[in-house]
């Protein structure tokens, strides 16, 4: 089983060989020697195992047996979807204001900046490292952020940086127009990895809302390994929504690293629908006074579907805000790991932090570990954390019968409630609408208005 | 209408019911009262099918049929409503999308067509105006946040949509402040008619100077210990419950109770 392993790994060697030298000649230097040290640093980690405290419930030993090819889909940047398909993922409020990558890669064809302020930057990676009016800005905070010392997955990404998304709001700037990336998998490949790469910088007193969208056009196996930096400036502000769509036979697994600065606001939802096995390391680090944010969440699953949250909200300063609402439905014999990490360190005085996970199983095969973890070492604080794993209120079901609503209806409907607390609070409408339709088909109902 | 034979029931074996018998006809109202304990909430979460009571004996007939046979949501179809003396919150859900889908349940078991978010609208609009209830309601979660008083006129707005034949209201008047009872009882008299009839249960005789009820009944022990009309409820008022509740536990008021 090593070996095979190891052979594995050998196919990523090939294809990072492969990237080193493509880019070599014309390459930074700094970003030659990062993915470097990523790759030897992957190599030392391999794919976490089950022995690992923080691996324990999700089983990746797919992943590394399956025969991922990173690179497969280079060439093959398929035109297999029509541009019309592939469009038809956007939304109407980000026609003017989306990449769209396909398979990994961006294509320009499919993707609009125009809507954005001229000022505003939002474009592929791999050129924005090339340019050099933002170089520096890239060199400075790629990989700066989301460490991949610790993750064997943020280090094979990191090993395989070019293509992906760099977004940059300067100073005093506020976007009204959300901004989407869109990372559409079509199936061309079989058996593709793509390692999708953000970095989103938004500088003092900036106002911005990020959309990263994923989603597939087949129903088949292909790994997504994602990997998004946000670093918000002193006083900036950022809605951040994660919406994962992947088809059912994906693996999904992502790091989202978002560093506050000083009084600064980070609004996230991450929505969690697709994907055999989904895993995602969110961490969200307070290092200055006066941040506010919102780690919150929806993971709805069923049939086979396993999908795992850790979550690391760290308060390092004074005064500052962190509330975190995850929700879960679990239906058929899918599994949900939720472990929320809040670090309150004891220079933190005056944290307010608040953390809450609750479940729904809809079946009795469904299964879920949740382990909210608050760990203390300042003294003046507020802090309170919670977890619930339940089944549909009886007395709500009752009530709604005595309404002349059929129970499965009824349960249908308190479902969606449950979930509505966290779709609720899109404030993109037609990321909502999708939303609350896809939970309504997954609960075959009809509760439309 | 609604013929309760000797009805027996309880919970987790004990007895709260003890023998009820009522018999309500088309275009009447009653009242039911009683002191605290004595299982008028009993009685109306049994008529609305509560899985948590189990009838032990005795029948109910509505229109003629039995009712204890048929699921809760398949008796709020035939017509019955209950309006809850502790309404439960939905979280998530509009009052709006709520009451669309309980009106088009209805709609379907009498083979009609459903209305459509729009056309209910209209229609949700003109129930509203019974109880005075504002618009910002409609799109809030079911009784989410609402206060006392307000769960209480949204549970009058339901039974405005629904238009039940019987209308069993378990102290929607409590809570109620002076204003809101005015335009509460104002509505379930609005919406009352020749052809519906309504239970309620309450323990003020306030209520009953809006809602004027034919025939009075009161609880105690689980067993109806006196029955009277409307001038009932001012005696008990005056006197209080003391005097009945003796006298039923000694079955000396001559209301039998098999
Ligand atoms: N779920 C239950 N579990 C245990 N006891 C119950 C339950 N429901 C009712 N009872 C008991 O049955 C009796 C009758 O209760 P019920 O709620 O019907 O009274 P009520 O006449 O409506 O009183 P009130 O005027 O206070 O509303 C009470 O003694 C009550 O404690
Ligand atoms: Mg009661």
């Amino acid at each position: 089983m090593v070996t095979e392993i190891t052979t594995r790994n050998n196919s990523y060697r090939e294809a990072y060989q492969v990237l080193q030298e493509r880019t070599a000649p014309s390459g930074a230097s700094w970003l030659q020697r990062l993915r470097a040290n990523a790759f030897e640093r992957f190599e030392e980690l391999g794919f976490p195992s089950v022995r690992d405290e923080e691996w324990k419930y999700t089983n990746v030993a797919a992943i590394a047996k399956a025969d991922f090819q990173k690179g497969v889909y280079a060439e093959s940047s398929s035109r297999g979807s029509g541009a019309k398909e592939l469009a038809s993922f956007g939304s109407p409020e980000t026609e003017a204001s989306q990449l769209i990558f396909v398979n990994g890669k961006l294509r320009s064809d499919l993707s609009s900046v125009s809507g954005l302020p001229a000022e505003v930057v939002a474009l592929d990676l791999s050129q924005a490292i090339q340019d050099e009016r933002y170089s520096e800005i890239v060199r400075t905070n790629l990989a700066r952020h989301a460490d991949y010392i610790a993750n064997g997955f943020t280090a094979l990404n990191t090993a395989f940086i070019s293509d992906g998304a760099f977004v940059y709001i300067p100073k005093g700037v506020v976007v009204e127009t959300p901004i989407q990336l869109l990372f559409i998998s079509d199936g061309a490949g079989v058996n593709a990895a793509s390692f999708p790469r953000v970095l989103l910088v938004a500088a003092e007193n900036s106002s911005a809302t990020l959309i990263e969208s994923y989603v597939s056009t087949h129903d088949s196996a292909y790994f997504t390994n994602a990997v998004v930096e946000v670093a918000l400036k002193s006083g900036a502000r950022l809605e951040h929504y994660k919406v994962q769509r992947e088809s059912q036979a994906a693996f999904h697994v992502a790091t989202t690293q978002a560093d506050l600065g000083p009084n600064s606001t980070y609004d996230s939802t991450t929505i969690t629908f697709g994907a055999r096995l989904s895993r995602h390391d969110f961490s969200v680090t307070m290092d200055h006074e006066g941040v506010e944010c919102w780690v919150d969440g929806l993971y709805l699953v069923t049939d086979d579907q396993h999908t795992d949250t850790h979550s690391v909200i760290d308060h390092r300063q004074p005064h500052c805000t962190s509330h975190q609402l995850y929700k879960g439905i679990l239906d058929g014999k899918s599994r949900a790991v939720f472990n929320g990490k809040v670090f309150v360190r004891h220079d933190a005085q005056k944290t307010d932090a608040m953390q809450t996970n609750k479940n729904l199983l809809l079946s009795n095969e469904a299964r879920v570990d949740t382990k909210p973890q608050l760990e203390i070492l300042a003294d003046d604080v507020k802090c309170a954390h919670g977890a619930a794993v339940g089944q549909i209120d009886e007395d709500e079901l009752f009530y709604l019968a005595t309404r002349g609503i059929h129970p499965d209806l009824a349960r249908n409907l308190l479902t969606y409630g449950f979930a509505e607390e966290v779709i609720g609070k899109i404030k993109v409408d037609s990321i909502r609408a999708q939303l609350d339709a896809a939970v309504l088909n997954r609960l075959n109902a009809r509760l439309e208005a | 209408m609604l013929e309760i034979k000797n009805l027996h029931a309880g919970i987790d074996g004990n007895e709260i019911l003890k023998g009820i018998n009522l018999t309500i006809k088309k275009g009447e109202i009653h009242a039911i009262m009683g002191p605290n304990g004595s299982g008028k909430s009993t009685l109306a979460k049994v008529l609305a099918g509560h899985p948590s009571y189990e009838v032990t004996k005795g029948e109910v007939l509505f229109e003629g049929k039995n009712l204890l046979e048929l699921a809760p949501d398949e008796r709020a179809r035939e017509g019955i409503f209950m309006a809850f003396q502790y309404p439960i919150e939905v979280p998530g859900v509009s009052n709006a999308q709520f009451l669309r889908l309980a009106y088009n349940e209805k709609r379907k078991h009498l083979g009609e067509e459903e209305l459509d978010p729009l056309e209910f609208k209209d229609l949700l609009k003109e129930r509203a105006k019974v109880v005075e209830m504002d618009a910002s309601f409609m799109s809030r979660s079911v009784n989410e946040g609402f206060s006392g008083g307000e769960k209480k006129r949204n549970e009058i707005l339901q039974m405005a949509v629904l238009e039940p034949k019987l209308a069993v209201l378990d102290e929607t008047d409590s809570g109620l402040d002076i204003d809101a009872l005015r335009i509460v009882a104002g509505g379930v008299n609005q919406l009352h008619n020749p052809e519906n009839a309504v239970i309620l249960v309450t323990h003020y005789q306030r209520l009953l100077d809006y809602i004027v009820p034919q025939f009075v009944h009161v609880l105690a022990n689980g067993r109806i210990a006196k029955e009277g009309g409307k001038e009932l409820a001012l005696e008990l008022e005056e006197k209080g419950y003391d005097w009945l509740k003796t006298a039923a536990d000694t079955g000396t008021l001559g209301v039998q109770a098999s």
